[in-house]
C-alpha cells in the first residue's frame, strides 16, 4: 500500500505539474514543502532528544564531577575501562539482567495463560479482561507504594497472610534475600496485563480454519496448542517479549519507589545506579557512561524489535 | 471447543476468580485502608468490618495533617493539580504537533519523514535518564528547571512518539481516495485534512490521546529530576508524602487512591479505545 501510495501521489504530482502554468508550479512546490512543514515539530523533538544524547555520550568520555569542577577533563574511555574491574558495575549488570529475565518470563507465562483462559469473547471474559487493564493503568511508582503498604511488616495484609503460612518475620523488600522477589511481584502485577492484552488480540485474530479442521479430526488439544496455536501466535509473543524486555531492563519507577536500590546495593539496577551517581555522588561522567552502556544493550535489543515490527507492519499495511 | 465438560467449566471459573483476586485485590485493599484510621489499620488480624472514616480525605483536601508532633502541611492537592495541568497541556500540545506530522508521514513518502519516525521510534526504547541527565544541566542554563513550560516540553518525549505512531497507522488505513476527490473538487489541502482525514481518523486520535494522557500522568522519572516540590505531579508527590508523613498510613492510602483514580476511571470509560491503542501501538505501529 505504501508503494501504491507513493505511486499515486507521484501520479497526481505529474498530473498537476504537466500544465506549465505558474500557479500550478507554485502549488507543486507548496506540495513538496508541505510534508516538511508538517513534520517540523516532530523534527524539533528529535533534535531535542539527539542533542542531550550526544552530550551524554560526550560526558561519558570525561572526568566530570559537579562538586569538583576543576578536575573536569577529557579522559577517553577511562570511565568504561574502570567499569571492567568495578564490582558495583557488575552487580548492576547482573541485577538488571536478572530482573528483566525473571519479570518477562513470569509475565509471559501468566499473560499467555490468562489470554488462553479468556480467549472466547463471552461477556464475562470481556469484562474480566477490562478489569485487568486497571493494574496496567496504575502508575508503576504508585503501584510500588501500594505494595509497600501491603508488605509493611507491622500491618501489611501480605505480611499477615505470609505469617499465617508460618513465615514469621518475612520482611519483603527490606530483606536482601526477598527484595528482588518483592519488586518482581509488583512488576508482574503491573505488566502482565500488557502481555495478556497483546496475546489476546493475537489469539482472537488467528484464522479459524486450522482449529476447526483439528477439532473435526479429533486431534488432541496439547497437539493443537503446541503445533497450531503457539506457532501462529509466535509473532505476537515475540513482539510482547521484546517490548517488555526493553522496558524491564530499564526499570526505575518500581525499584526506586520501593527501596531506592536497597537494601544495600541489592536492587541497584542501571537507572537507579546512574541516578544516584548523578545526584548523590554528582559524578556526571560515570553516570553518563553507565547510561551509554544501558543504551547499547537496549539499542541492540530494539533493533531486533524494530526489524520484527516492520515485518508485522508490512503484513498489516501491505509491503512497503 | 464448544462441548466443554463441567469439570473444565469449574476449573476455568476458579482460575478466573484467582486471576481477578490477584490483580484487583491490591486496589480494593488500598481503597479500604483509605477509609480507616491508624488504629484500624494496625489491628491484627486485619478485618474488612470497620467503621469507615473520611478523616484521611479531609486531611488531604484541607492540606492539614494532625500528627502527635503537631500539624503538618501537606501540598498533596497541589500535586494533583500539577498532574492534571501537566498531562492535559502535554497531550494538547502533542496533538497539535503530532497529528499533522502523522498525516504527513502517512500520506507523503519522503526520506526525512522516515528518518524522523525511526529516530523517535528507536528513542522510544532508549533509557530516559540518558536524555534526562544532560537535559537537566541544559535546563539549569536555560532557566527551564522547575517550570511548567519545561516539564510540558519534556513530556513531549512521552506523548509525541505515541501519538505519531498510532495516528499514522490510522491515517494509513484510510484510503486517500476520498481526500483526493475532495481536493479535485477544488478544496484546499487544509480543508481536506481537517474536514475529511481528521474526522475519519478520530477513533485513532482519541485512542492515542487517551494513552498519551495516561502515560503522562503515570510518568515518574521526568518530574523527579526536573521539578521541585511545588511543580511535582502526584507520582513524585506521593513518594515525598510517604517519606514526610512516615506513619500516616491512612492518608498515604487516600493519597494513592486519589492519584490513581483519574487514570483508572479513564481506562474503564475508554477501554475499547485503549485496548485498540495499546495493541496497535505495540503491534502494528
Amino acid at each position: 500500500m505504501a508503494l501504491s501510495d507513493s505511486v499515486r501521489s507521484n501520479m497526481t504530482l505529474a498530473a498537476k505539474s504537466s500544465p506549465q502554468t505558474s500557479a500550478a508550479a507554485r502549488r507543486w512546490s507548496m506540495r513538496r514543502a508541505l510534508p516538511y512543514l508538517l513534520s517540523l515539530p516532530a523534527l524539533l523533538v528529535c533534535i531535542g532528544i539527539l542533542i542531550p544524547f550526544f552530550t551524554a555520550a560526550y560526558y561519558s568520555l570525561m572526568r566530570f564531577r559537579l562538586n569538583l569542577p576543576m578536575m573536569k577533563g577529557f579522559i577517553w574511555f577511562d570511565n568504561y575501562i574502570s567499569f571492567l574491574s568495578d564490582a558495583a558495575f557488575w552487580n548492576t549488570m547482573s541485577i538488571s539482567l536478572t530482573y528483566a529475565f525473571v519479570t518477562v518470563t513470569v509475565e509471559l507465562a501468566f499473560g499467555l495463560g490468562i489470554a488462553l483462559l479468556l480467549v472466547r469473547p463471552t461477556r464475562l471474559n470481556n469484562a474480566v479482561s477490562i478489569m485487568l487493564l486497571l493494574p496496567l493503568m496504575t502508575a508503576p511508582a504508585l503501584a510500588a507504594l501500594m505494595w509497600k503498604l501491603m508488605t509493611n511488616p507491622n500491618f501489611g495484609i501480605l505480611s499477615y497472610f505470609v505469617s499465617l503460612l508460618g513465615f514469621d518475620d518475612f520482611r519483603w523488600a527490606s530483606d536482601p534475600r526477598t527484595a528482588l522477589l518483592t519488586v518482581v511481584l509488583v512488576d508482574v502485577w503491573v505488566y502482565t496485563p500488557f502481555i495478556m492484552i497483546l496475546l489476546l488480540a493475537g489469539l482472537r485474530s488467528l484464522p479459524k480454519q486450522p482449529f476447526e479442521a483439528a477439532a473435526l479430526d479429533g486431534v488432541p488439544r496439547s497437539f493443537v496448542f503446541f503445533r497450531i496455536t503457539l506457532p501462529m501466535l509466535m509473532p505476537y509473543i515475540i513482539t510482547a517479549t521484546l517490548f517488555r524486555l526493553l522496558d524491564s531492563i530499564q526499570q526505575f519507577d518500581i525499584v526506586y519507589s520501593m527501596t531506592q536500590g536497597g537494601p544495600g546495593d541489592r536492587l541497584m539496577v542501571f537507572q537507579v545506579q546512574a541516578y544516584l551517581e548523578f545526584f548523590q555522588y554528582t559524578n556526571v561522567g560515570r553516570s553518563a557512561a553507565l547510561m551509554i552502556v544501558l543504551w547499547a544493550i537496549t539499542y541492540a535489543l530494539s533493533n531486533l524489535f524494530i526489524k520484527h515490527w516492520l515485518k508485522l507492519r508490512e503484513r498489516a499495511h501491505g509491503p512497503a | 471447543m464448544d462441548q466443554t465438560s463441567t469439570f473444565e467449566k469449574i476449573t476455568r471459573g476458579i482460575l478466573i476468580v484467582l486471576v481477578l483476586l490477584f490483580f484487583l485485590f491490591p486496589i480494593f485493599w488500598i481503597l479500604l485502608m483509605s477509609f480507616q484510621n491508624n488504629d484500624q489499620i494496625l489491628r491484627i488480624p486485619p478485618s474488612i468490618a470497620f467503621e469507615p472514616t473520611l478523616q484521611n480525605y479531609t486531611a488531604l483536601l484541607t492540606g492539614k495533617l494532625e500528627t502527635a508532633a503537631g500539624d503538618l502541611d501537606i501540598a498533596f492537592m497541589r500535586n494533583l493539580g500539577n498532574s492534571l495541568l501537566l498531562s492535559t497541556c502535554a497531550v494538547l500540545l502533542s496533538l497539535a504537533l503530532g497529528v499533522p506530522a502523522a498525516y504527513a508521514f502517512a500520506r507523503f513518502k519522503f526520506r526525512l519523514g522516515e528518518n524522523i519516525a525511526f529516530t523517535l521510534l528507536s528513542f522510544r526504547f532508549a533509557p530516559p535518564l540518558l536524555v534526562l541527565l544532560p537535559l537537566s544541566l541544559y535546563f539549569k542554563q536555560l532557566g527551564l528547571t522547575d517550570t511548567y513550560v519545561g516539564l510540558i516540553w519534556v513530556y513531549q518525549l512521552i506523548c509525541l512518539p505515541l501519538i505519531l505512531w498510532i495516528v499514522r497507522g490510522y491515517f494509513e488505513d484510510i484510503s486517500p481516495d476520498i481526500e483526493n476527490a475532495y481536493r479535485i473538487a477544488g478544496h484546499s489541502w487544509w480543508r481536506a485534512f481537517s474536514r475529511i482525514a481528521i474526522p475519519l481518523a478520530r477513533p485513532g486520535i482519541a485512542a492515542a490521546a487517551l494513552l498519551a494522557f495516561i502515560f503522562a500522568w503515570n510518568n515518574f522519572i521526568f518530574a523527579l529530576i526536573l521539578a521541585s516540590a511545588s511543580k511535582q505531579p502526584v507520582t513524585v508527590g506521593a513518594l515525598a508524602f510517604v517519606t514526610a508523613s512516615g506513619i500516616q498510613y491512612g492518608q498515604i492510602a487516600a493519597a494513592i487512591v486519589l492519584s490513581v483514580t483519574p487514570t483508572l476511571l479513564l481506562a474503564l470509560y475508554a477501554q475499547r479505545y485503549l485496548v485498540e491503542g495499546l495493541s496497535l501501538g505495540a503491534v502494528k505501529g
